[in-house]
Order: C-alpha cells, then structure tokens, then sequence
C-alpha cells in the first residue's frame, strides 16, 4: 500500500505544478478577455478598467492565484467570462463527452491491439507479420488530422454516418435502443479516427513485447510440457510482457486524451476540444486553465490506474514493497 | 538392446533472411545420427555452434528438422502433427542453460514445480502440491524455501528447480542443454552428483549437452562429439577418452584444462 500512497502524493506535487505552470503561461500571453472591447467605440475605457478591476484582473498575480485555488476548492475554477458562469460546471459537461469518447477508444483500440500485437509476434517474419508491419507503419505516417480529415470526407461522400454531434435531432423523443444505436452512430467516426491513429503503435508495442518473451527460456519450458500453443500465447506470454504493456496502456490514455480534442474540434464533438479552443481564441483565461488542469487530472489518473494495474498483476512488485 | 530413442539423418537448415540482400541459409544440422540407450547418460560434446542445442531442441519436438527422422517409442515424431507432437512432448524434457530466465519470475517454487502437471492436468490440486512437495526434497531445496520465487534462489538452487520441474512429468528422457555452464565449478559438482544419483535412483535416463569434456568424462557412459552439424566421433566414454580418432576430438580435449603436474591428464578426468 506504501507504494500506491507514494503515487498518490506524486500526483498531488505533479498536480500543483502543473497549475502554477498554466496559470504563469497563461497570464504571460498578451492581452486579456476585455483587450477585445477598446476596439468598440462604444465602451469607454473607464468601463472597460472597470470591468477588469470587477474580475480582479488587475491585481498582482500571486492573489490572483491564491484566489483562484480558494475557488477550486469550492468547486469553480474560476469564473468564465465569456460564459458569465464559474468554469467547474462547464468544463464538467465538456469533459464527460470527452471522456466518454477517450473511454471507448481506449477500449476498442486495446481490444484490437492485443491479439493483433499477439498475431504478429507468433508469426514473426511470416506473411502475417509481414502484412501487419507494413499496416501499421503506413498508419503510422499519416498524420492524425489527415486521418480524421479523409474519414470526415468518406462519411459525407457516403452518407453513412453523422459527420458531427453527439446526437441527432429529436433524440429525447427516442426509444432507448435507438438512443444508444444514435448515439453509436455519432460517435462512430471520433471513435475510428483515434483508434486509427493509436493502433499502430499500440500494435507494435505488443508485438515487440510479446516476441520478446516468446525467446526466454522458461516459455520455450512450458511449451515442452505440451502446452496448447493459443494457452502459451495469451495465458503465458501475454502475461509475461504485462508490465511494459500496463505502463503503456497508462501512456496510451494520455496520448488517446490529446489526440481526442484535435479529433474533436474536426468531427464537432461536443467534448473539451471544441470548448477550449474557443477559450484560448478568446482569451478566457480561466477556462484554459482549467481545461489544462482537468487534463493533466486525466492523464495522472490514467497513469495511477496503470500502477494499480501493475501492483495487482506482478507478484514481484507486492512482495518487494512488502520486504520493505 | 533397443534403444530408447534413434536419431537418424537429422538435418536443420534455418533460413536467413535479411529485408535486403540474398537469401541465405545456415546449416545447424547436417546429418546428424544417434542412439540413446534407456538409463545411461549420454554425453554431446561441442563447440558453440557446432549445433548441440539444434539437435536438443529438434528432440524436444520444439523445432521441427528439414529433413531425417527420430524414433521415438516405434514412431517418428518428426512425423507427427502438431497436436500428436505436444502429446510427446511431456516424455522428452528440458533443462536449460540459463537457471534465470527458464524459471517464471512470477511464481514460487512450489507453483513452478507443479505447473506441468496443471499443463497436463495431471492429478488433484492437493496431490499435484504434494507431488512437487516430494520433488523439491528430491533435488535438495528446503521445503521452508518453497514458497519464493526465482529470484530469491542461487544460481545452483534455480538449476535444482528446473531439474525438479522436468521431472515432474516423469520423462522418458531429460535433455540438459549446457544446464551446468552458467555455474561454479563446485556448484557444477553438486549438480552433477545430483545427476548421478538421480540416475541411479530412479533409472532417469538423460542427453548431457556440454562443452566441456571433463564434465562429460566424469558424468557420461557414452560420449558423442560434435563439429559443424556432424557427429564425428560417438561411442563408450572411456574409449573416447583414452584412444580419440578424430581430429575435433583431438582439438577439443587438448583444450579442456588440466593441473599441469600430473603425467597423465586424462588419469584426473
């Protein structure tokens, strides 16, 4: 358990430097929310200093960030101006349908990646493998946005799919089947698009692991006391190479989280890429800031459930924090 | 006498190819026979690369050979299918070099030991453990010892393990591919004396590949010598060692190392 705990004070220390970090970038960036309103014949400057000493943008940075961590604390982060509303609940919303998307693409794209990772090593340098390799490094070349850009292209040439949203009109009028069959259906391209761009390297992440152990010694032993090939492939071997894998699976929801908002922002999913990009481009600091903390919260909380994860798969890890 | 298992013509060409560049191949193997006579030692003495852990490994039915046969209880396996092979398998066993990496790092002793008989499914939970129990005595470990893992072992410790381990299934035949030269002499001692007790004991019949001739002098009752895939000089241990005829043979015994004082060097052999 001392392991965990330590991971979990790791996270804390990660987490506040993290927000330090955003919240100095964010104000050294030129320029604020109101800048926008000089440019307006209309307002007087006296209104708009007014506006900026009513969101006490004009006091030092450090009360500023005291202030700030005082509204996180009682569940704000801060207050949006754009949207005249404190920022926790909006980014909350955001964030769901993020999840939600980063959630089932990490599950599609393991449940993909492993036996195709598996398929590979067994029959490295066969056709198998060979067909494989060659996928995977054309996918691997291609850049995501380009990647979602001809899936876009491909749904509005077809018509097969919703080229955007998280559902259609009148979905509240729906039967529940059908609400999931539309919901499926509008998530079916952001979803595609990022399991196309993380497969590949996924693929190639468990094909090296997994060949590697096929060569030790103690699985070539198993195999002579007449183990079924599909057992020794995915009882044995995949168990052996857990632990690279585990830690990759923590990294690979960090990459699926940022490469989720780029594929957002092209597919209009309702989720945190769209919102936080009309945040930065109208300088509505506190939405950023809080968008990169939220993040940095999900990419942490992937990489604890990796730990946890590998606490609860190797024996070796229990017994050597227990000796301690 | 029948033997146990016949080796006849054995060949093992593995292909060699680079993305660029020329098809190659590599001749582990070329033509190699053998007879293995039930309860004696058989040594395969060989230079690294002269094939020895090919041909164990072809024997295991790990690999398949490109051509030649081994009979094998009236059959060849080489000729069986896949499923047929891993029903043989469990009769041929293995030790292998390296006590580290043959061992699952994730499971204690006792779980090691056991683990081909939950392959094999072979007995109850409770038997299985008292099976492995009786074996882990056998070979030497302490039965306060049988609840670690690999890397709480000794290197001579590991090498009881995978010895234990093979015997579990009870094989007709335990192959030791270079399973003493990753220790100490005086380790290599007792595990060689563990051998020859096991033989003794229980009949156990085994293939002892190795480099070095002194080992398979003191261990064997009949010695093959290997060079480049052949076998060019096989027969009973004291006649290989007192009147050698090939010239590999010649080579690789002036190699072995002996105490300089003694006349005769093959007396201390």
């Amino acid at each position: 358990m001392r392991y965990l705990a330590r991971r979990i004070v790791h996270a804390v220390f990660l987490l506040f430097g993290v927000s330090i970090l955003a919240f100095l970038f964010s104000t050294l960036a030129p320029g604020n929310y109101f800048d926008e309103m000089r440019l307006n014949p209309q307002i007087s400057p006296a209104t708009a200093a007014a506006l900026r000493a009513q969101y006490q943008l004009d006091q030092p940075l450090p009360m500023r960030y005291a202030r700030w961590v005082k509204s996180i604390v009682h569940g704000e982060m801060g207050f949006s101006f754009a949207y005249n509303s404190p920022v926790a609940p909006l980014l909350w919303v955001r964030a769901r349908n993020t999840l939600f998307l980063t959630f089932i693409a990490t599950l599609i794209a393991w449940a993909l990646a492993l036996p195709l990772g598996v398929w590979s090593a067994a029959t490295l340098g066969r056709w198998p493998d060979r067909a494989l390799s060659w996928t995977t490094a054309t996918l691997l070349v291609i850049p995501d946005l380009v990647l979602a850009l001809c899936l876009l292209i491909l749904a509005v040439r077809s018509g097969w799919f919703p080229t955007g949203g998280l559902v259609s009109v009148g979905f509240e009028n729906l039967t529940p089947l059908n609400k999931f069959r539309d919901v499926a259906r509008h998530m079916a391209l952001p979803v595609a698009a990022l399991v196309l761009s993380a497969l590949p390297l996924l693929v190639r992440h468990v094909r090296a692991a997994v060949a590697e152990v096929l060569e030790a010694p103690f699985l070539r032993a198993a195999a002579a006391h007449g183990i079924p090939r599909r057992r020794l492939l995915y009882q044995y071997a995949l168990r052996a190479a857990a632990n690279p894998l585990i830690s990759l699976f923590g990294f690979s929801v960090g990459t699926l989280l940022s490469g989720s908002l780029l594929v957002e922002v092209v597919m209009s999913w309702p989720g945190l890429g769209p919102f936080l990009l009309e945040a930065i481009l109208a300088r509505d600091m506190y939405v950023v800031v809080g968008g990169v903390l939220l993040s940095t919260l999900f990419l942490i909380g992937g990489n604890f459930l990796a730990d946890v994860l590998l606490y609860w798969a190797d024996p070796r890890i229990r017994t050597r924090t227990a000796a301690r | 006498m029948e033997p146990l298992l016949r080796v006849e013509n054995l060949m093992k060409q593995y292909a060699d190819n680079r993305p660029l560049g020329e098809r190659r191949e590599v001749t582990a193997l070329a033509g190699v026979s053998l007879s293995i006579y039930a309860g004696k030692i058989t040594a395969l003495v060989g230079e690294s690369g002269s094939g020895k852990s090919t041909l164990a490994l072809c024997l295991a039915c790990l690999e398949r050979p490109s051509s030649g046969s081994i009979w094998f209880e009236g059959r060849d396996i080489t000729a069986l299918g896949e499923d047929e092979q891993r029903r043989v398998r469990p009769k041929l066993q293995l030790v292998f070099q390296d006590p580290a990496g043959s061992l699952n790092p994730r499971l204690t002793a006792l779980e090691i030991v056991s683990e081909p008989l939950i392959i094999q499914k072979r007995f109850q939970t409770q038997e299985r453990f008292e099976r492995a129990w009786a074996l882990l005595e056998r070979v030497g470990i302490p039965g306060e010892k049988a609840g670690q893992r690999p890397d709480e072992f000794s290197g001579g410790q590991r090498q009881r393990l995978a010895i234990a381990r093979a015997l579990a299934l009870e094989p007709k035949l335990l192959i030791l591919d270079e399973a003493l030269a990753a220790l100490d002499c005086s380790v290599q001692a007792q595990i060689a004396n563990l051998l020859l007790e096991l033989q003794s004991s229980l009949g156990l019949t085994c293939l002892f590949i190795t480099h070095d001739f002194a080992m398979a002098a003191h261990l064997a009752d009949e010695i093959g010598v290997m060079d480049h895939g052949r076998i060019v000089e096989l027969g009973a241990a004291e006649k290989i060692l007192r009147a050698p005829e090939n010239k590999a043979t010649l080579s690789q015994l002036a190699a072995t190392p002996r105490f300089r004082r003694i006349a005769n060097p093959l007396a201390v052999l």
